[in-house]
C-alpha cells in the first residue's frame, strides 16, 4: 500500500529524525477534552459515528492529563475553573499543544461579566483559536488539522528537558 | 514544592462535610476516615461539578457538593439588557434541549407584557419543545449508560441525536445553540421539507429506541447496578424539591403539562409515566417512556397544525417583518424604538414556569417599566436536583455515586446559571 | 370558590393580628407580610388540609435601592393538590439584614437561601450551614446588589500566573 510496497528486499531509506519524530507525534494526536459547558457537546458529537475524530488518530478522549498530547478546551472558563484548568495543564507531559474552542475560550465570549475570564490566553498559552458559539464538529476537525500541520513543522530539539513546574501539596499532620 | 498548611485551606466547606450527620456504622471500620475530592474534571460528573466524600473504605458516609465552577453571572446580565438580547443566553442555561429554554422564556415574557403568540406558532413551539424533549433524554440514557459500562449505548443515542440536530438545522439554521423563538412568536415558519423529515423521523425512532433498550434492559450488570441504588421516597422528594423525571421516577404523578397548562397541552392526548419504587432504574424507564410519549404528541401536532401566521402582529411589542421596515415609515420607527430600548411591558412581576427536560424551569421577572428586566431570577431545576445527593449516596459505595449522578441527570450549564 | 377567596380567608381567619397584602396580577396570588411572621404562615400553608402547599419552588430577593426597605425576599410554593402556586413577600431592609430561615418547613429551601447569601447578603437564622454557594469563599462582595458593577471589581478574584 504506503511506503513498504516500493521497497524490494533489502532496501532502505533515509530520513531525518526530525522528520520522523514530527510525522509520529501528528498522526495520533490523542486530545485530553477539558469539557466544561455547551462546547463540550459538540466535542462529544464530534466523537460519535457521524463526524468520527477517531479517523484523524485521537482515537482515545483520555481524561487523564498524563497520558495526552492536546488540551482542548471547551466551554466558558470562569476565575473560580481556571486555578483547575491551569493545574490539568501543569500536569501534562511535554510535548502538548492547546486548542482553545468556541468564542467563551478565546475572548469571553458572550459573557462579558464578573465571573468569566475574557479569554484563557491570559493564563495558558494557545496554539489554535476556533470561532463558533459553538463551533460545528466540522470546524473542531479542522482546529486538529491545523496542529496536525503546525506539529509537523516542529522539530526533536524544540522540546528540550525543562524543570517540572512547582505544584503545591497539601501537608495533612 | 511548596507546602500549603492545613489552617490556610479553606475551611468552610471542610467543616461543612465534617458536621454532616452520619448514621452510618460499618462494621471494621478502619482506624481513620478518608476524604476523597471527586474533583470538577472528571470523566463522570457530566460537567464541572465538585464532589468532596467522606468515606470509610470504600463507603460513602458524607457528601457535599460544591458548585460555581460555571457560574457565568446571567442574572446581573440579564439586567442590563433588553428581553430580546436575552433570548441567546437562554439558549445556553441547559445546553442539552435549547429550544425548550427559548419557548420558556419567551412564554414568560409574554406573560408579562400581556401578548399572546397565534396557534400556528404555538403548535410549532410545542413540537420542537417535545423534540427537545427526545433530544435530552438520548443523551441522558446514553451517559448514564456509558457511565455504567456499556459504551455502545451512548453511540447509538448519538447516532439518533445527530438526525434531530439535522431537522433543526434546516429548520433554524443552527444545529445546536439555535435562538428560534421570538417574543410574539417564532423567527420563521416551518418549511414543508422540515415537516416531511419530523415525520420520517418519528416513524423511525421508535425501532431504534427499542434495539438500543434490548442492549441494556436485561443486561444484569445494568440492571444490578441501578436497581436498589439511590432510592428516595415521594414524600422525601417532594420535600427536597424534585420536579420533573426525578419526582415521576418516585411515584408522584405531577406534570406541569397536565397541572398548569400552557399553550395547546390540553388538546393533546398523552399519559404520564410514572414508576414507584424510586431507585435509579425506575427515574431510567420514566426517561425512556416520555420520550415514547413525545412521539406520540408529535403526531398529533402534526396532524393538528393550524395554517396562519407565526408572528403577533403587535407593532409596539413585537419586531415587525424586515420586508415592511425596509419599505414602510411606522414599521422603521417602531423597530428602532424596540431594538434599543426594549419592549416595555407595564410595571409589575410574574413568575412563568414549564416542563423541561430536567424538570420544571421558571422564570420570575419583575420590571418597572423599562426595556430591560428589573429582576430576572431563573429557577433551575438541575441546582434543585442536586441538591438531593447527600441524601442519596450516604451508605453506597463510590462507584453507586456515578450512578447516581447519571440517573439525576444534572446539567451545570443551568444549575450555575 | 377560587384560590384568592380560599387563601384570603384561611390566612385572615388563623392570623388576625398580621397584616397582609393581597394582589392577584395577571392571575398569580402574591401575599405580602411582615418578616416576624414567616415562619408561623408557611407552616400553615403546608400542614393546612385544603392549602397543602408542600412543594417550595424557589427563594430569591429583589433589590429596589432606592426605598427605605431595600430588599424583598419573595418564596414562590406549589400546591400539588389544588394545582397553582402563591408568592409571599417579605421586606427586609438594609440596617437589619436577616430574616428567619424556612429550611425547617421546606428542606429545598437550604440551598436557595444560600444562593440568596451569596448574591444579596441576606443572613437567614437558624440556617443549618449559610456559605457561599457559586462565589469563591473568599469573595468579599454580593454580586445581585446594584452597586456591584457588571464587569466585576479587578483583582477581586485571582488569576493563575502565565508562565512562558
Amino acid at each position: 500500500m504506503g511506503l513498504e510496497a516500493k521497497l524490494k528486499e533489502e532496501s532502505f531509506f533515509t530520513s531525518t529524525i526530525d522528520a520522523l519524530v514530527a510525522w509520529a507525534r501528528k498522526s495520533a494526536v490523542w486530545p485530553m477534552p477539558m469539557g466544561i459547558s455547551c462546547c463540550a457537546i459538540e466535542m462529544m458529537a464530534s466523537g460519535d459515528p457521524k463526524y468520527d475524530i477517531a479517523r484523524f488518530g485521537s482515537e482515545v478522549m483520555r481524561f487523564t492529563p498524563r497520558q495526552s498530547d492536546c488540551m482542548i478546551v471547551a466551554g466558558t472558563v470562569t476565575y473560580k475553573m481556571s486555578h483547575v484548568v491551569k493545574k490539568i495543564y501543569d500536569q501534562m507531559p511535554d510535548p502538548k499543544w492547546v486548542i482553545a474552542m468556541g468564542a467563551c475560550t478565546s475572548s469571553g465570549g458572550m459573557y462579558r461579566s464578573y465571573p468569566v475570564v475574557q479569554g484563557i490566553d491570559q493564563f495558558l498559552p494557545v496554539d489554535v483559536y476556533l470561532a463558533g458559539c459553538p463551533p460545528r464538529p466540522d470546524n473542531l476537525l479542522n482546529a486538529l488539522m491545523q496542529i496536525q500541520e503546525k506539529i509537523g513543522r516542529t522539530k526533536a530539539r524544540d522540546f528540550q528537558d525543562r524543570p517540572l513546574p512547582e505544584l503545591t501539596v497539601i501537608q495533612n499532620n | 514544592m511548596d507546602k500549603i498548611k492545613r489552617e490556610e485551606v479553606p475551611t468552610k466547606i471542610l467543616q461543612s462535610l465534617i458536621n454532616q450527620e452520619t448514621d452510618i456504622s460499618v462494621d471494621d471500620t478502619l482506624e481513620n476516615e478518608m476524604i476523597l475530592n471527586m474533583g470538577p474534571q472528571h470523566p463522570a460528573t457530566h460537567g464541572v461539578l465538585r464532589l468532596l466524600l467522606r468515606l470509610d473504605g470504600e463507603t460513602v458516609i458524607a457528601c457535599v457538593p460544591e458548585l460555581g465552577y460555571l457560574h457565568r453571572g446571567y442574572e446581573k446580565m440579564a439586567e442590563n439588557m433588553t428581553y430580546y438580547e436575552f433570548i441567546p443566553h437562554t439558549d445556553r442555561l441547559d445546553y442539552l434541549s435549547p429550544l425548550a429554554n427559548n419557548v420558556a422564556w419567551v412564554l414568560a415574557v409574554e406573560k408579562l407584557a400581556g401578548i399572546e403568540a397565534p396557534p400556528r406558532a404555538q403548535y410549532i413551539r410545542m413540537m420542537v419543545s417535545e423534540m427537545a424533549r427526545i433530544a435530552s433524554h438520548l443523551v441522558a440514557i446514553g451517559a448514564l449508560a456509558m457511565d455504567v459500562g456499556a459504551l455502545t449505548v451512548f453511540l447509538w443515542t448519538l447516532r439518533e441525536r445527530e438526525k434531530i440536530l439535522d431537522i433543526w438545522d434546516i429548520l433554524c439554521g443552527a444545529r445546536f445553540t439555535n435562538s428560534y423563538t421570538r417574543i410574539g412568536g417564532v423567527a420563521n415558519d416551518a418549511q414543508p421539507e422540515v415537516l416531511a423529515k419530523v415525520k420520517w423521523f418519528i416513524e423511525q425512532y421508535e425501532e431504534n429506541l427499542d434495539e438500543c433498550e434490548r442492549l441494556i434492559n436485561t443486561n444484569r450488570i445494568f440492571v444490578e447496578r441501578m436497581d436498589g441504588v439511590g432510592v428516595i421516597s415521594g414524600e422525601d422528594a417532594i420535600q427536597i424539591g424534585f420536579t420533573g423525571p426525578n419526582l415521576r421516577g418516585s411515584g408522584v404523578e405531577f406534570d406541569l403539562r397536565r397541572a398548569t397548562p400552557y399553550m395547546f397541552y390540553n388538546d393533546m392526548d398523552f399519559k404520564i409515566p410514572v414508576y414507584k419504587e424510586g431507585d435509579c432504574l425506575a427515574r431510567y424507564f420514566v426517561r425512556a417512556d416520555e420520550t415514547r410519549e413525545s412521539v406520540k404528541i408529535i403526531r398529533q401536532i402534526l396532524d393538528k397544525m393550524p395554517q396562519g401566521e407565526t408572528i403577533l402582529n403587535n407593532p409596539k411589542r413585537v419586531l415587525p417583518k424586515k420586508t415592511e421596515i425596509y419599505s414602510k415609515m411606522e414599521e422603521l420607527i417602531h423597530d428602532f424604538m424596540i431594538v434599543n430600548f426594549g419592549i416595555n411591558p407595564p410595571v409589575g412581576e410574574a413568575y412563568t414556569a414549564v416542563e423541561n427536560p430536567k424538570g420544571e424551569l421558571g422564570f420570575y421577572l419583575v420590571s418597572q417599566g423599562e426595556g430591560h428586566p428589573w429582576k430576572c431570577k431563573i429557577r433551575s431545576p438541575s441546582m434543585v436536583n442536586l441538591q438531593a445527593l447527600p441524601q442519596l449516596v450516604k451508605g453506597h459505595m463510590i462507584s453507586d455515586v456515578v450512578a447516581i449522578i447519571g440517573s439525576l441527570d444534572p446539567v451545570m450549564g443551568e444549575a450555575d446559571k | 370558590m377560587d384560590l384568592k377567596e380560599l387563601v384570603t380567608n384561611k390566612l385572615m381567619e388563623k392570623f388576625p393580628e398580621v397584616v397582609f397584602d393581597f394582589s392577584d396580577y395577571r392571575d398569580q396570588l402574591a401575599v405580602t407580610l411582615n418578616k416576624k411572621f414567616i415562619v408561623e404562615v408557611s407552616s400553615f400553608i403546608r400542614d393546612d388540609q385544603d392549602l397543602q402547599f408542600k412543594l417550595c419552588e424557589d427563594v430569591t430577593a429583589i433589590d429596589w435601592a432606592r426605598r427605605k426597605n431595600r430588599f424583598t425576599v419573595v418564596y414562590h410554593i406549589m400546591s400539588l393538590k389544588l394545582n397553582s402556586r402563591i408568592r409571599l413577600k417579605a421586606d427586609v431592609d438594609e440596617s437589619d439584614c436577616s430574616i428567619d430561615s424556612v429550611s425547617s418547613i421546606w428542606k429545598t429551601a437550604d440551598w436557595h437561601e444560600r444562593e440568596t447569601y451569596d448574591m444579596y447578603g441576606i443572613n437567614f437564622n437558624n440556617h443549618p450551614d449559610l456559605r457561599r454557594m457559586y462565589m469563591p469563599e473568599e469573595f468579599e462582595y454580593f454580586p445581585l446588589r446594584k452597586e456591584f458593577p457588571l464587569m466585576g471589581i479587578p483583582g477581586s478574584l485571582p488569576l493563575p500566573k502565565k508562565d512562558n
